[in-house]
């Protein structure tokens, strides 16, 4: 218990002293934290789904309120909680009226991984809930995007590996703990994975001799424009820069190492350069609810070149990105503004911050707002590590990843 | 020798590579000033709020964020309450960060401290050396990175400076941080520090530079826009160094100094330059107020309210901490921090203020500018300014404070009463004598629930006097510092109160005198503005005749008191004549008023004594004036110099103008033909200014006969 306490502090302070840069590398080590809570936690013998649901939610609070603006942290604290009602779930149903169920599965062990859950969530949504059972979602959305091979047969060999071994221990003990710790595991796979798994994508969209802009850097779309060209699609890249921070350089640099064609241009020229684009691809710091996304500072403007010249906007985001709230106050809760010193050289400047002299209130103010909010109406399509998805159909995929009771981590609601 | 030396270094270097050595830091938390005084009689100067959180907190955090392992925090005066605090907050179960402290009672400068340590031997490999007033972001890997890597080419790097860079201001000459303009003369390439002058305000903006100094580096920047951050990288042998130089104990004005003036040790400073990070130590008032700023404009990321304090951010830089209640009616400005709990009533104006929490504000009130830490209560109708007001301060209805007001712990302000500009008041008496020497910290008060003050500060013994003291006003309480008389004149320098706009506009003119004798200097730079004197303005002329005139005047002055040979003064005075930009006569017409007010200020008691004084003088040193006395021209210039003397500086002379105007011509200074010449300009004068003229129309005379005479 200490050590995950300690565990927990650690990165606590990490979020908060703002170490953890980038969603992906904060999604991972949420949901690796909590599985060590998980597995450290100490559960009593009735009720253990509600101990552990307690639990997880404490620490998700901490958390989510150590970085608010870090959302991947909260989406993961939140699928972890499904996870977990949904294995307390089927392991309730498999007590309750499986047990022809469960002599199918002892006969057979490698049942056929999509059947079995689809059997036993159709019996539990009819006894239990309305709410349509994800892993039914799931396999449709896997049939229906031509994706996620390999990411279908590692997990299909997980589910299956982990199905017998709790169906085996069902029948003993209801180990709720071991199969939520698989289940984690799968998460935690699924979120190392999600740049392949987008980036297989990557030839249904670009095409021969297309000019594709994008803003600033990120991992995801890297990954999807390489993956393109590896399939030997020939394309020009246009990258803008990105201020303040510029990471369109690194970016530029990184596909030039590659092989790529790629112009460099200004945040300011992408009005003038839009007109010879066929397709913006950018990567997002978070999907709201509502299909509108929170991005690096710059993309709004962006979209709305995009719009006006007709050009299709797409947003790569891992799964780990989907947030089940609502931008209510993009703002004040979702942003946050980073040092000036990205902007100015304080040296330079420093003689107008001399407070010595005049009213002795700041005359220069710097704002450097790290995302933007980009509406769900200038998106054109999403394209996650389970597919390509319109904007409006956000709000089923976070249905199917969070339930419901978990929305609100906080205990007292945030103003 | 070398190769042992080298041997010897590698062993070092294996080691070092093999094991890292987890870096220390030493932590200050004591600032050895009184900067901060009455406050810091009651509370340590490193947990006074800054932004509402302990000032110390912003140096832990950096510190572990720089991934520094251990930190030693070295507390003196109120060491009690430091620990207690340590304790209270998490700083001192960190899992990777360390915090240990040591105490000491006896320490009255950095340098002790130091000496301290070194005794503990707690410190063996390279160590940061920083003061718990510290804010900073920066990342120190790359300058301990620099720092080791000089050490491995050369052993006397022993500490490496953090710098900045950061313009003093034009009006001021002095950083935006309230402390003095700062000269440092670096290697451009190898950032080596050669010099360092931090009092530089008494050069008014000239230094001097030892020529050899010059010429042994040739390639030196000097700089007077980087601020120092006084966060240093030192090797232990600093720490050997202050104990075997037990008279260090300030660590610039002494130790690097002493450094960089001794050379038989050989000892080095680098110097690193942070650019886009951000350190800087509050140090005064004025820094606290500008760093608090800083702060808020969040050039300290991520050392920011919102995410120490988790406050929610809105627009134009408003910091709001939960449960902050505040009135429709209340408008809260821009750059404005409201800590947890406060209230704030109807119609009530906040602006660019930090407030901490559960500070109850009333309605109507007006807030600009300032720094109310906790539990602060002010009533309706108040007017406050640039004011800092600790903790507990009550400040009833319709008080006012005018700027640069501070008032300690618990100062109770009655009603209606006006604060004066720069007040501090506190419930501590004043000490009433203050100890002149500067270095001596403020109090060792550890009993701080008892308001007696220490007996080495303090002549206290007036307990029975009731510190309810009406000394500033109805229903107050609290005493009312008074400033001494050298502090009086420097009170704006190093109050959170904006310069008042008269102090600029004196300062103002000041720079530009000085930019204009700087600008003189250096015939490569145009002058803005130039103008041949006096041909176009008088005015500005005028003002460097003025000077011009000073300059001759203490030249003569010395030479006088120092019998320095004339030939050395005539040299002097060319030069001056030369950076002055001024003619000969100008010079004649100066040493020549120099010689009349000596013979002025030369005590006499008679009209007669005067003249033999004159005399004396004029025969003394006389022949200084034959250089510049190659006219009749510029013997006129002299002769209406006197007259001017006799009319403003020097009105005893008046009645023995011609006595000493004859005294001229007997000792072959003016020629008679001069004063013909000089006579006959006069004539078409008007009558006022023909009064010498008139006295000497005798002497005149008599020369005008002479000179027939001879004809």
């Amino acid at each position: 218990m200490p050590d995950t306490h300690a565990l927990v502090s650690d990165f606590l302070n990490k979020l908060k002293k703002r170490k953890i840069e980038g969603s992906k590398a904060a999604a991972k080590l949420t949901a690796e934290l909590l599985r060590t809570v998980i597995s450290q936690q100490r559960l009593p013998n009735t009720n253990q789904a509600a101990a552990l649901i307690h639990a997880i939610k404490a620490i998700g609070e901490q958390l989510t309120a150590a970085n608010p603006v870090e959302l991947a942290v909260g989406n993961i604290v939140r699928r972890v909680l499904h996870i977990i009602r949904e294995e307390d779930l089927s392991l309730t149903t498999a007590s309750i009226g499986g047990l022809n169920l469960q002599a199918l599965s002892d006969d057979e062990d490698n049942v056929d991984r999509d059947d079995q859950p689809v059997l036993s969530a159709a019996a539990v949504a009819a006894a239990a809930r309305s709410t349509l059972r994800p892993p039914a979602l799931q396999t449709l959305i896997e049939d229906v995007s031509h994706s996620a091979a390999i990411h279908h047969s590692s997990s299909s060999a997980g589910d299956s590996e982990e199905k017998t071994k709790s169906t085996d221990k069902n029948s003993r003990s209801r180990k709720l703990k071991h199969n939520v710790i698989e289940t984690v595991n799968e998460l935690i796979e699924d979120i190392a994975t999600c740049h392949e798994s987008i980036a297989e994508q990557a030839v249904e969209h670009i095409h021969h001799n297309e000019v594709i802009l994008t803003l600033g850097s990120s991992g995801t779309v890297i990954e999807f424009l390489c993956a393109a060209k590896e399939k030997k699609r020939s394309f020009r890249v246009f990258v803008a820069e990105g201020a303040p921070r510029y990471q369109g350089h690194t970016l530029a640099k990184e596909l030039v190492a590659r092989g790529l064609q790629t112009t460099v241009i200004t945040d300011s020229a992408v009005f003038a350069m839009i007109s010879r684009v066929n397709m913006v691809i950018v990567g997002a710091h978070a999907v709201m609810a509502n299909g509108g996304v929170i991005a690096p500072v710059g993309l709004n403007m962006v979209a709305l070149a995009a719009q006006r010249h007709a050009v299709p906007f797409v947003v790569l985001a891992g799964i780990h990105k989907l947030c089940p709230l609502y931008p209510h106050n993009p703002e004040v809760l979702l942003n946050e503004l980073k040092s000036p010193s990205e902007l100015l050289d304080f040296g330079e400047f420093s003689d107008c911050m001399d407070f010595g002299t005049g009213t002795g209130s700041p005359l220069l103010q710097v704002v450097n707002p790290a995302f933007d909010y980009v509406p769900p109406k200038l998106v054109s399509l999403f394209i996650t590590d389970t597919g390509g998805h319109n904007p409006s159909y956000m709000y089923r995929l976070i249905a199917d990843y969070y339930s419901a009771n978990d929305l609100v981590l906080q205990q007292r609601p945030t103003s | 020798m070398v190769a042992k030396k080298d041997a010897k270094q590698e062993v070092a270097v294996t080691a070092e590579d093999l094991a890292p050595v987890p870096i220390k830091a030493i932590l200050l938390a004591d600032s050895f000033t009184t900067k901060f005084r009455p406050i810091t009689l009651e509370c340590p100067k490193v947990l006074l709020p800054l932004v509402n959180t302990p000032m110390i907190d912003y140096t832990l955090a950096w510190l572990e964020s720089a991934d520094i392992e251990e930190v030693f925090v070295f507390c003196c005066s109120h060491s009690k309450q430091i620990i207690s605090y340590l304790n209270s907050s998490n700083w001192l179960n960190q899992p990777h960060f360390s915090v240990k402290t040591i105490e000491s009672h006896n320490c009255i400068s950095a340098g002790d401290a130091l000496r301290l340590i070194y005794e503990r031997n707690v410190i063996t490999g390279d160590f940061i050396l920083v003061s718990g007033d510290t804010v900073s972001n920066m990342s120190l890997t790359q300058a301990l990175h620099e720092h080791k890597e000089r050490r491995r080419k050369d052993n006397f790097a022993v500490m490496t400076m953090v710098v900045k860079q950061s313009k003093p201001s034009q009006v001021t000459r002095q950083t935006r941080l309230g402390t003095d303009e700062l000269f440092m003369a670096i290697d451009s390439t190898t950032k080596q520090l050669y010099y360092y002058e931090d009092k530089a305000d008494e050069f008014k903006g000239s230094l001097t530079l030892d020529k050899s100094f010059l010429a042994e580096n040739p390639s030196i920047c000097l700089h007077n826009d980087v601020q120092d951050c006084y966060i240093d990288i030192c090797s232990p042998e600093v720490l050997s160094l202050f104990t075997d130089n037990f008279d260090y104990q300030h660590l610039r004005r002494h130790f690097v100094k002493g450094l960089l003036l001794d050379d038989i040790m050989g000892y080095k400073i680098f110097t690193h330059e942070i650019r886009s990070d951000y350190a800087a130590r509050v140090d005064n008032f004025r820094s606290y107020d500008s760093i608090s700023k800083d702060i808020i404009q969040r050039w300290t990321y991520p050392l920011v309210p919102d995410v120490l304090l988790s406050m929610s951010t809105e627009r134009n830089g408003i910091y709001r901490a939960s449960e902050v209640s505040q009135s429709r009616s209340a408008e809260i400005g821009p750059f404005t921090c409201i800590g947890k709990g406060s209230s704030v009533g109807d119609n009530t104006i906040i602006s660019n203020s930090i407030i901490g929490d559960g500070c109850k504000i009333g309605s109507d009130v007006s807030i600009d500018g300032c720094y109310i830490w906790r539990n602060v209560t002010i009533e309706d109708g108040c007017k406050l300014k640039h004011s800092i007001l600790c903790d507990g301060v009550v400040v009833k209805s319709g008080a006012v404070l005018e700027p640069g007001a501070v008032l300690s712990y618990n100062v109770v302000v009655g009603k209606d009463l006006v604060v004066p500009c720069y007040s501090i008041v506190s419930l501590l008496p004043q000490p009433v004598k203050q100890d002149s020497d500067e270095e001596l910290e403020y109090a060792d008060n550890d009993n701080n629930n008892s308001i007696i003050p220490t007996i080495n500060t303090v002549e206290n013994g007036d307990l029975s006097n009731n510190w309810v003291s009406s000394e500033i006003g109805e229903g107050s309480r609290g005493f009312v510092w008074s400033v001494s008389e050298v502090d009086h004149e420097e009170e704006w320098r190093h109050s959170v109160a904006p310069i008042p706009a008269s102090k600029i506009i004196e300062l103002t003119q000041a720079a530009y005198e000085d930019l204009e004798t700087v600008l003189q200097d250096d015939p490569l730079l145009p002058l803005p503005d130039e103008k041949e004197s006096g041909s176009e303005s008088d005015d500005d002329g005028r003002d460097e005749s003025v000077y011009f005139e000073k300059e001759v005047e203490a030249t003569f002055l010395r030479a006088v008191h120092e019998n320095i040979k004339e030939d050395h003064i005539i040299l002097e005075v060319n030069s001056l004549r030369l950076s002055y930009n001024m003619a000969l006569e100008n010079c004649a017409s100066a040493l020549f008023y120099s010689m009349m007010k000596l013979a002025l200020d030369t005590p006499h008691s008679s009209a007669a004594e005067l003249v033999k004084n004159t005399n004396n003088i004029v025969t003394r040193w006389g022949k200084l004036l034959k250089p510049y006395l190659q006219g009749i021209d510029d013997e006129i210039e002299v002769i209406m110099k006197f007259e001017e003397i006799c009319m403003e500086s020097g009105k005893e002379y008046a009645p023995l103008f011609v006595r000493i105007l004859q005294l001229l011509y007997d000792s072959d200074i003016i020629q008679e033909e001069a004063v013909l010449n000089w006579a006959k300009e006069k004539e078409d004068a008007d009558e006022s200014d023909k009064v010498f003229v008139k006295q000497s129309e005798k002497f005149i005379q008599w020369l005008n006969e002479a000179s027939e005479e001879e004809d």
